[in-house]
């Protein structure tokens, strides 16, 4: 599939549009190259490629919608989609939250999120960085599992109301996990990236492998409170936890930004003063198309100032319910760090924890934003300044919201790849106190 | 459907650059159009196009799997319709064996001429992996079985049930909810159904009819005063039934604390008692951290079983294949070699299958063409067995494949994923309440809540919907903030006993993940109620100001 350029898709677009004989209708076309190869046992395992583009229409009759969808262009094609949608327009029950299409909305300049360098990957490049991760690991008894997925596509929308918004983006994630083959060991290194020619697999393979090896025979400590410096991925994993700030739930009271006696958190302090995050779609380091799903138009704006709460998410319905604009969901986030690097940090640790990364992070009570997991693939134990030994898994409990609460330093800041997806963020390195490890895992 | 489609279409997370209720997995249908089928003659004919393309470009093995997928689902909040989604997705995948590799290509253009080139990419793509491959593929042998077909034995398709029935019988529910005292309730029913054909160089043609519902709902209720709140989740299954789950007789009743289900559901009842539990909870105690012995209702205990028994049995993890994503398996081959290692107490008899009637796992056939059985997994606490598909029989000497294999999609190519794995019920007469009076003190768990374990499946923590307080045998009340936290060797081996056969009850999952790319599968877990003893409960509970 070619990416369609603004000004093709904008065509498609129109001609849809005037097909309609509904109230009005809302069109989207998205279309995505997506490749792959996988390894596991020091030898690839599958590799594939595949193609998807999909036209969407939701028509509307007064607050009932219905939409259908097609992956056929002609002229034919675009007049039974329209037709569906709008047969299944008249058939829905009304909805009362149902809200009219956006007219134009001020999308700022494009954002950085294509690379041509990503559009251009081929196979002999997916194979040549899984030859850059099992070969280096077989030579040091190590056993490399992997996966590079890379895409390149575009996405449209446009109203019948006049709007019409564009992105065209690129990504590409890998992820690889190094084992020792006494099976003692396992370091995890990866990297999420719009523009593939910052991608060094041999590179990230490297850190992996020697986490592997520097996380043999680990020695159990007693689970308890404990200092901790969490990379990147790991804290990526507990602040993402807390980037779904929807005013509608903290109006209803179900939310961690729920007030007792009714009300948001909005403009209170929930944090450490020194917690700025903010989300800002054309960062060079964590870009995000400018425009969400619902055709709204992204700004850069502060999520938490000074540790109070600065913004909440407000969709279009519930910001007329409360008389707001709405605001979208925020593409990215970023957390402001400061000068310190990983060694720096550890160099100021008396006792504490280094830990990779997180796994299987589970909500416990969505009240107080409590979570469950693990650590994995590289917790060390750190004294006087140094890394002394490896340590086994802990279990925790914790709290984003408590976690930064007990914030210690903020380092130097990096984009993270968390371990169970959800918004890309870019954060620094963080020494926190008193991080509630609950019990010990056996796991490798 | 992958977790993440369910969870954009329920509207519960953000949505990416996709324009809410429409969906990103498949056509939007009218719904009249799920009623209409694909004549197998056909199917037949599209086969063999693909069939005949890959021999003849070399492949040594192949099999072709038309798949034709269709969703419904109906979401709701109080007094509002919020989403009526219908979707089909319809393909084939073509996956072979060429130069002792495997390949895999799909379509959705199934004319004779896309056939036949998806088919030969397939071979090309093999080829190309060949290179890369330490071993030639080895498959176990599997007989063809000619023509046949396999239906899941459903009382009522429901798709065949117009959705003004489902979106009114929704609405009761919240109704209900709303009357019982709750402040807010999310419904929703999903209903699935997979026309899957399958056929291969072996000489199968497989047709099947597969059919899941899973009606559920979410129940908030917040005391103004303290600004707290507690849920309470729907104690529905997910099911491989039509829409008689949700025609529930008397019989189908189980009174105690709350009343349970076997087997069909009654949703208004519960979304009435979750109203008037969500209160209770509120005002619950909050427990004391501690040792406790646990029953667990198999309305729970499902997910424990899928987590600490389900996935470290998969040969996959064991052997390595999943150690960038899932995990591995603490079960190594050395364990299962000892035939000592004890998984669990005596009384732990733990089995694999994918014949029980409405479960999710049930069909005649895998997805390469396996008649599907059952086997020991854990045979009186030993562990036995693993899950094995064919191209991995042969690692643990096996003759025949298990039929393991399942792809989510036509466009998706099939890997081993995890049959019902089910807890034996007791064979002596045991009830619940003979299991409870035998306890000093412990803690009663019914419901599914917050789940979370390690990635070789050691170290666990599981909550739950209800946990009710159990003092010298009696049920005492109430509790809260409960989770609870194991090794899974240990709490196998603190097995005290199970309740008998009338008590057991399958649980399950829409969306068990695995692989990547990640494809998502749909399992249950049977057992009766089943006592464990001396467990580590923490208490949950937090301030955040």
């Amino acid at each position: 599939m070619a990416i369609l350029s603004k000004e093709e898709a904008k065509k498609i677009l129109e001609k849809v549009i005037s097909l309609s004989k509904a109230d009005g209708c809302s069109v989207t076309l998205n279309g995505n190259d997506r490749g792959n190869i996988r390894y596991a046992r020091n030898s690839v395992s599958t590799a594939g490629e595949n193609s998807n583009i999909v036209l969407g229409v939701q028509s509307y009759y007064g607050k009932k919608s219905g939409s259908a969808t097609i992956n056929e262009f002609d002229d034919a094609s675009l007049e039974k989609v329209v037709r569906r949608s709008e047969e299944l327009a008249k058939l829905a029950p009304e909805n009362p939250e149902f809200m009219d299409p956006l007219p134009q909305q001020n999308y700022g300049p494009d954002s950085k999120t294509f690379s041509e360098a990503t559009a251009n990957i081929t196979p002999d490049f997916r194979a040549q960085a899984a030859a850059d991760s099992i070969n280096p690991a077989a030579a040091k008894d190590v056993t490399a599992a992997g996966y590079l997925e890379d895409s390149r596509g575009f996405s449209c929308m446009m109203t019948s109301k006049g709007l019409y918004a564009y992105n065209k983006a690129t990504s590409v994630d890998f992820t690889v996990t190094m084992r020792s083959n006494d099976g003692t060991g396992s370091g995890w290194a990866a990297a999420d990236l719009n523009d593939v020619s910052k991608l060094n697999a041999a590179d990230i393979s490297k850190i992996a492998i020697d986490k592997a090896l520097m996380s043999r025979n680990a020695k159990a400590i007693e689970p308890g409170k404990y200092t901790v410096i969490l990379e990147p991925s790991a804290g990526a994993d507990l602040i993402r936890l807390m980037l779904n700030m929807n005013a509608r739930q903290a109006d209803e009271g179900r939310s961690f930004l729920s007030k007792k006696g009714g009300g948001t958190k909005l403009g209170e302090k929930l944090v450490d003063e020194r917690v700025n995050i903010y989300t800002d779609p054309w960062s060079e380091d964590v870009p995000a198309s400018p425009w969400s799903g619902d055709g709204l138009a992204r700004k850069k704006m502060d999520l938490i100032r000074n540790g109070a709460v600065a913004n909440l998410i407000y969709d279009r319905y519930w910001a007329t319910q409360k008389n707001v604009e709405a605001v979208p969901f925020p593409g990215n986030a970023i957390m402001d760090g400061g000068s310190a690097s990983l060694e720096d940090m550890i160099k100021d640790t008396k006792k504490g924890i280094l830990v990779t990364r997180f796994w299987y992070i589970r909500p416990v009570d969505p009240q107080t934003l409590l979570y469950t997991g693990l650590t994995r693939d590289g917790t060390f134990y750190i004294e006087n300044g140094k890394i002394k030994h490896p340590i086994k898994n802990f279990r925790f409990n914790e709290s984003p919201i408590i976690m930064l609460n007990n914030l210690e330093t903020l380092g130097q800041q990096k984009r993270a790849v968390t371990s169970e997806g959800g918004t890309n963020v870019y954060i620094p390195y963080m020494k926190i106190r008193d991080f509630t490890f609950s019990s010990l895992s056996d796991a490798v | 459907m992958k977790r993440r489609d369910f969870i954009h279409l329920a509207g519960m997370g953000a949505s990416a650059a996709v324009l809410a209720g429409i969906p990103s997995f498949g056509k939007a249908i009218p719904p009249e159009r799920a009623l209409e089928t694909i004549d197998v003659a056909q199917k037949k004919q599209m086969a063999d196009v693909a069939l005949n393309a890959a021999r003849s470009k070399g492949a040594t093995y192949t099999d072709v799997r038309i798949g034709r997928y269709l969703n419904q689902f109906v979401i709701t909040r109080e007094d509002k319709v919020e989403n009526i989604v219908n979707t089909e997705s319809y393909g084939m995948g073509v996956r072979v064996i060429a130069n002792g590799g495997w390949g895999f290509a799909a379509t959705d253009k199934l004319d004779k001429d896309s056939i036949a080139k998806t088919a030969e990419l397939a071979v090309a793509i093999a080829k190309e992996n060949s290179r890369l491959l330490s071993e030639p593929v080895q498959l176990v042998p599997q007989k063809g079985y000619g023509e046949v077909s396999w239906k899941a034995p459903i009382e009522k398709n429901s798709f065949e049930v117009p959705v003004k029935e489902k979106v009114d019988l929704l609405l009761s529910v919240n109704d209900a909810a709303i009357k019982g005292g709750a402040n807010y309730i999310n419904s929703f029913l999903f209903t699935v159904n997979e026309q899957k054909y399958f056929a291969s160089t072996d000489g199968s043609y497989i047709d099947q009819d597969i059919h899941r519902i899973w009606p559920t709902f979410f129940i908030t209720k917040i005391d103004a005063a303290t600004g707290k709140f507690e849920t309470r989740n729907a104690l529905s299954a997910p099911m491989g039934m039509g829409y008689e789950y949700l025609n529930a007789r008397p019989q189908d009743k189980i009174k105690g604390p709350t009343t349970l289900y076997k087997g069909r559901y009654d949703m208004i009842e519960d979304a009435r008692a979750g109203a008037q539990q969500a209160g209770e909870k509120l005002k619950a105690k909050s427990v004391e951290a501690g040792k406790y012995d646990l029953i667990l209702d198999p309305s729970h205990l499902w997910l424990t079983i899928h987590e600490s028994v389900g996935h470290p049995t998969e040969l996959d993890r064991v052997l390595g294949y999943e150690a960038n994503f899932a995990g591995t398996s603490f079960l190594t081959l050395d364990k299962w070699e000892s035939k000592k290692f004890n998984f669990g107490n005596k009384n732990v008899n733990l089995f694999a299958d994918k014949q029980q009637i409405g479960s999710l796992g049930a069909v005649g056939y895998d997805d390469e063409g396996v008649q599907c059985g059952r086997w020991d997994l854990v045979k009186d606490g030993i562990l036995v067995n693993y899950q094995a598909i064919r191209d991995q029989a042969h690692i643990i000497g096996l003759t025949a494949s298990q039929g393991c294999c399942y792809a989510d999609s036509w466009s998706s190519v099939q890997f081993q994923r995890m049959p019902n794995v089910s807890l034996q019920a007791s064979k002596e007469k045991r009830s619940v309440d003979d299991l409870i009076k035998n306890v000093e003190k412990g803690i009663y768990i019914i419901g599914d809540g917050s789940f979370s374990i390690d990635q070789q499946r050691y170290n666990f923590q599981f909550g739950g919907q209800l946990y009710y307080e159990i003092k010298n045998g009696k049920i005492a009340g109430m509790l809260k903030d409960v989770a609870y936290q194991a090794n899974t060797h240990e709490f196998w081996n603190s097995c005290a006993g199970t309740a008998d056969e009338s008590d057991y009850r399958l649980g399950g999952s829409f969306f068990d993940g695995k692989g990547q790319p990640s494809q998502s599968s749909a399992v249950s877990h049977g057992s009766a109620t089943t006592h464990f003893k001396g467990v580590n409960v923490i208490n949950t509970s937090r301030n955040i100001g």
